[in-house]
């Protein structure tokens, strides 16, 4: 793996493109911006098409013989099934409002990154096989043949594009490069072309129900680890059910808050709260994956991994599905799920047990995000709250983009972390909410191979941290994302040190009073609590 | 080059019209066959691109979200931006038609030392945008004083409006200053914006040369060299009733070459980025309420999948799953 270079070094951006045009700057795969090519096993876990050993820096990529004739069928058949496709490879004016939006653009200064150009990448194509004047004008009128070289070309730009919708909040036309990368990649994969980085995780969800591949057992004994913890800091035991029929709530959330911390330190607080609410509720350990890597590989795959939920919803017999806090998680549960593999008739419009609340905003999906669900127990008063426990934080918001732009589940979060904590500072205006900047990581890019990538996306978000960090002092970074949790920490390692990422309910659960439980003395992570340092020295 | 390319095909269009007509008495062909095929090929055209966007169905709702969901009845939701129902999503459509609100978000990202990113305001382009775009319909607009016997009101009006500084004989309308410059702006900002120079395809000079030849031929005719606009009237008249018939008078070449240019305009028009006219109005991360939870979308091309099912998975684990007390189905 290539050394990663300083940020001083990192932040030198060259923004002035090439003189040469883009049609002629051959694309060079540079070490640290990709990531490593899918394996045959995985692909083969899911039946995907061309599994085999393949290294994307090698010079030939084992493509089946007509893979050009695959690539344009898969072309003609998105171009008949998605209108978003259709209307984005014509509508286009090139006004350049998408270019400077684009954290990878930002980060890299690569021309290729401007949304409009990643656009144009598979929009040249189009231009050449499926409209008059590209075929009567060719390169006159911006098209190309698709060559081996393009391929590469695609793959190279397409997994470095996080399918993050800033774009398409700037755009007149809503042109959304998302969907025009998620496509792209659906078309790469009619040859083999994942990266193993998704196709591995998305293989374990398949087989073993979650993204890390944890068993049913290692579920189980996970969470006691967790549990365990739990009982250090309040003193309570608690025990969660799994797989458990007649439940009220199957509670669904990314494997990854079972797996590492900080992530973990946010699964302790979902059980802290639904403890306190002596909430009726199982895990599954079927349906133990919240996450969907299928929607960074083909709409298809992305189903057949979804379908989990509401097959074990109803297999369990529950009324409804909270998820926990996850971004592209809620992207596809929100905008897709139903569509899939609903409807959900044999569920009830949620109701909070402890409130009375009506979820109408479910009525139809029967899946409500945990802070929804969280923000109105607060409302309500139904929570004792001590905010001073999380006196020695200084904290600041992240949306992210696919809950900020796919869904705009913006204030619900803001209003819990209101009630947590007592020092709260905005990053600036236009990097939060629907302008949020991606963590640089997202759509499975949060490999370890592709650190110089991935710095360099996360540029614009931790810059804006860094200037909240200067300014206020803020050291910790709250957000409802699992990629975030496992992928801010090294992003501000590396440009912001001194500021930590925590999930939204760990900081409630620090701050929630439980009955029964002894004076705390620790945060979830066993640092002091304000206050108590002096206590636990002389203890 | 591209530039190059594109001035130099609008300029050889202009010439061809002006000498077809000046030398080779083409009036005819300039005056009626032409503007007859290009306003039918543009119909046809339009008719057939929307059509085509239309027969690709939406299989998601994919808004783009840029502003609070509709949850909680004490959150406060942004109906505008995050429209939740039919009602927002016109009142969103319309900002974005008539406003060009997205346009209006727009920033500049600026690096400095530190390193610092910074985001300023650059609402040029989407003044400049606007001002473009209103000012040419505005100019449509008064151009139906042409086809019709008696001008109606509003029309007269927006005359009245648009010269209303009561400047020069004839009097002069603003909306033609304000497209010359506009669309000057336009190229300029394309050709001196490396990234966007960078960018940009002849798909994308042309038409700016175009719009800019035809507005400065009708600006050359009408405080300039003046044709004879009785003839051009008498000309529009006939092609709009059907009957055809090139007037007594001689209009003057430079009528011809405009309505040559506006011709290649529209013929040119559904083959290009300009049908963002229409495909504006279908974009689907614009046009659809953000009610996915709460309303069922259908996917019409949904089929069923492969998926791995509990059995399945119990089968593979069982003996792990009662070990560690797991219920199982099966024993
Ligand atoms: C519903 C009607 C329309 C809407 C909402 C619309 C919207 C827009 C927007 C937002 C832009 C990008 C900003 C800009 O460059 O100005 C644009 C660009 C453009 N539009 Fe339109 N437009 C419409 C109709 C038309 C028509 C009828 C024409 C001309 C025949 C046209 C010609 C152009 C051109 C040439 C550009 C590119 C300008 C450049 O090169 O920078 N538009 N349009
Ligand atoms: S903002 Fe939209 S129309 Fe403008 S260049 Fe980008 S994708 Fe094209
Ligand atoms: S979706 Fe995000 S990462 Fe992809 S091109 Fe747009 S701004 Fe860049």
């Amino acid at each position: 793996m290539a050394k990663l270079p300083n940020p001083e070094e990192l932040s030198k951006i060259d923004y002035a493109p090439p003189s040469k045009g883009w049609m002629d700057t051959p694309t060079e795969f540079k070490p640290g911006m990709f990531c490593h090519g899918s394996k045959p096993k995985s692909l083969e876990t899911l039946e995907f098409p061309n599994p085999r050993e393949w290294r994307p820096a090698d010079v030939d990529w084992k493509l089946p013989e007509n893979w050009k004739q695959i690539l344009l069928e898969g072309i003609a058949d998105r171009l008949k099934k998605y209108r978003s496709f259709r209307l984005f490879m014509d509508i286009c004016v090139r006004c350049g409002a998408c270019a400077d939006k684009c954290h990878f653009f930002i980060g890299t200064g690569d021309p290729k990154n401007m949304p409009v150009l990643r656009a144009e990448l598979i929009r040249s194509v189009y231009r050449k096989e499926f409209t008059i004047a590209g075929k009567i004008f060719g390169k006159m009128a911006g098209a190309r043949e698709l060559t081996v070289d393009v391929l590469k070309e695609w793959w190279y730009y397409f997994f470095q594009c996080t399918e993050c919708r800033r774009c398409s909040v700037f755009c007149p036309y809503g042109i959304d490069q998302a969907e025009i990368t998620i496509i792209g990649r659906e078309l790469l994969n009619l040859l083999g072309l994942n990266i193993e980085w998704i196709a591995g995780p998305a293989a374990n969800c398949y087989m073993k129900g979650n993204h890390l591949g944890l068993e049913p057992h290692t579920i189980v004994g996970n969470l006691e680890y967790i549990l365990d913890d739990i009982e250090t800091v309040t003193g309570k035991k608690i025990k969660p059910t799994f797989n458990r029929k007649g439940a009220e709530i199957l509670f669904v959330t990314p494997s990854g808050d079972l797996f590492a911390d900080p992530g973990t330190y946010t699964a302790m607080g979902y059980l802290m709260l639904f403890e306190e609410l002596g909430l009726d509720y199982t895990w599954s350990t079927y349906a133990s994956e919240g996450g969907n890597f299928g929607f960074f590989t083909t709409n298809e795959l992305a189903k057949r991994l979804n379908s989990k939920i509401y097959a074990e919803a109803k297999r369990l017999g529950v009324k409804y599905i909270i998820g926990g806090e996850c971004g592209h998680m809620w992207r596809v549960i929100h905008q897709y799920m139903d569509t899939w593999n609903g409807p959900a008739d044999f569920l009830e419009v949620p109701k909070s047990p402890i409130t009375g609340t009506v979820f109408e905003n479910a009525k139809a999906s029967k899946m409500i995000h945990i802070a929804e669900f969280t923000a109105d127990l607060m409302k309500n008063g139904k929570l004792k709250l001590d905010p001073s426990r999380n006196d020695h934080l200084k904290v600041t918001w992240h949306d992210s983009c696919n809950t900020a732009r796919g869904m705009g589940i913006l204030e619900e979060p803001r209003y819990v972390l209101k009630n947590v904590v007592n020092h709260f500072h905005e990053m600036p205006e236009d990097t939060i909410r629907e302008k949020t900047f991606c963590c640089g990581s997202g759509s499975g890019l949060n490999a370890s191979e592709d650190m110089d990538l991935r710095m360099k996306g996360g540029f614009p978000r931790a810059n804006a941290v860094k200037f909240v960090h200067d300014h206020y002092g803020v050291n910790m970074l709250a957000n409802i994302c699992a990629i975030d949790r496992a992928s801010l920490p090294p992003l501000m390692d590396y440009w912001v040190p001194g500021v930590k990422v925590a999930g939204l309910h760990e900081l409630v659960a620090n701050a929630l009073i439980m009955k029964g439980e002894k004076e705390r003395t620790t945060d979830l992570r066993g640092e002091p609590l304000p206050g108590k340092e002096q206590k636990e020295e002389s203890a | 080059m591209k530039v190059l390319v594109s001035f130099f095909a609008v300029l050889v269009l202009a010439l061809v019209a002006y000498a077809g007509v000046e030398a080779a008495n083409l009036q005819y062909l300039f005056g009626v066959i032409i503007p007859y095929a290009a306003f039918v090929t543009f119909l046809a055209g339009v008719v057939f691109r929307i059509l085509k966007w239309g027969s690709s169905p939406v299989p998601f709702r994919i808004p783009t979200t840029c502003g609070q969901q509709k949850t909680l009845p004490w959150i406060k939701s942004s109906k505008l931006e995050n429209p939740s129902g039919l009602l927002g999503v016109i009142a969103r459509m319309a900002l974005e038609v008539l406003f060009f609100r997205s346009l209006f978000r727009n920033l500049r990202t600026q690096l400095s030392d530190g390193p610092r990113l910074a985001y300023g305001e650059a609402k040029w382009l989407w003044l400049a945008g606007l001002a473009f775009h209103w000012s040419f319909l505005i100019i449509l607009l008064r151009h139906l004083r042409f086809f019709m016997e008696k001008v109606p009101l509003p029309i007269t009006m927006i005359e009245a409006l648009d010269s209303f500084l009561q400047l020069g004989a004839p009097l002069l309308y603003m909306t033609d200053v304000v497209l010359l410059l506009a669309v000057t702006y336009l190229f300029i900002r394309r050709v001196g914006i490396p990234q966007l120079r960078y960018i940009s395809l002849i798909n994308d000079y042309f038409p700016l040369f175009l719009i800019l030849g035809i507005a400065v031929t009708g600006v050359l005719m009408r405080y300039f060299f003046k044709v004879d606009v009785v003839g051009a009237k008498m000309l529009a008249m006939s092609l709009i009733s059907l009957k055809p018939a090139l007037p007594e008078v001689q209009i003057g070449a430079l009528f011809y070459t405009h309505l040559f240019l506006l011709s290649v305009l529209f013929a040119y028009f559904p083959f290009s980025k300009l049908t963002h006219m229409a495909g504006v109005f279908l974009s689907p991360t614009r046009n659809m309420a953000n009610n996915s939870r709460a309303k069922r979308h259908v996917n019409p091309w949904n089929y069923p999948v492969h998926v791995h099912t509990y059995q399945e998975y119990e089968d593979d684990f069982r003996e792990k799953m009662k070990g560690a007390g797991l219920p199982v189905e099966k024993e």
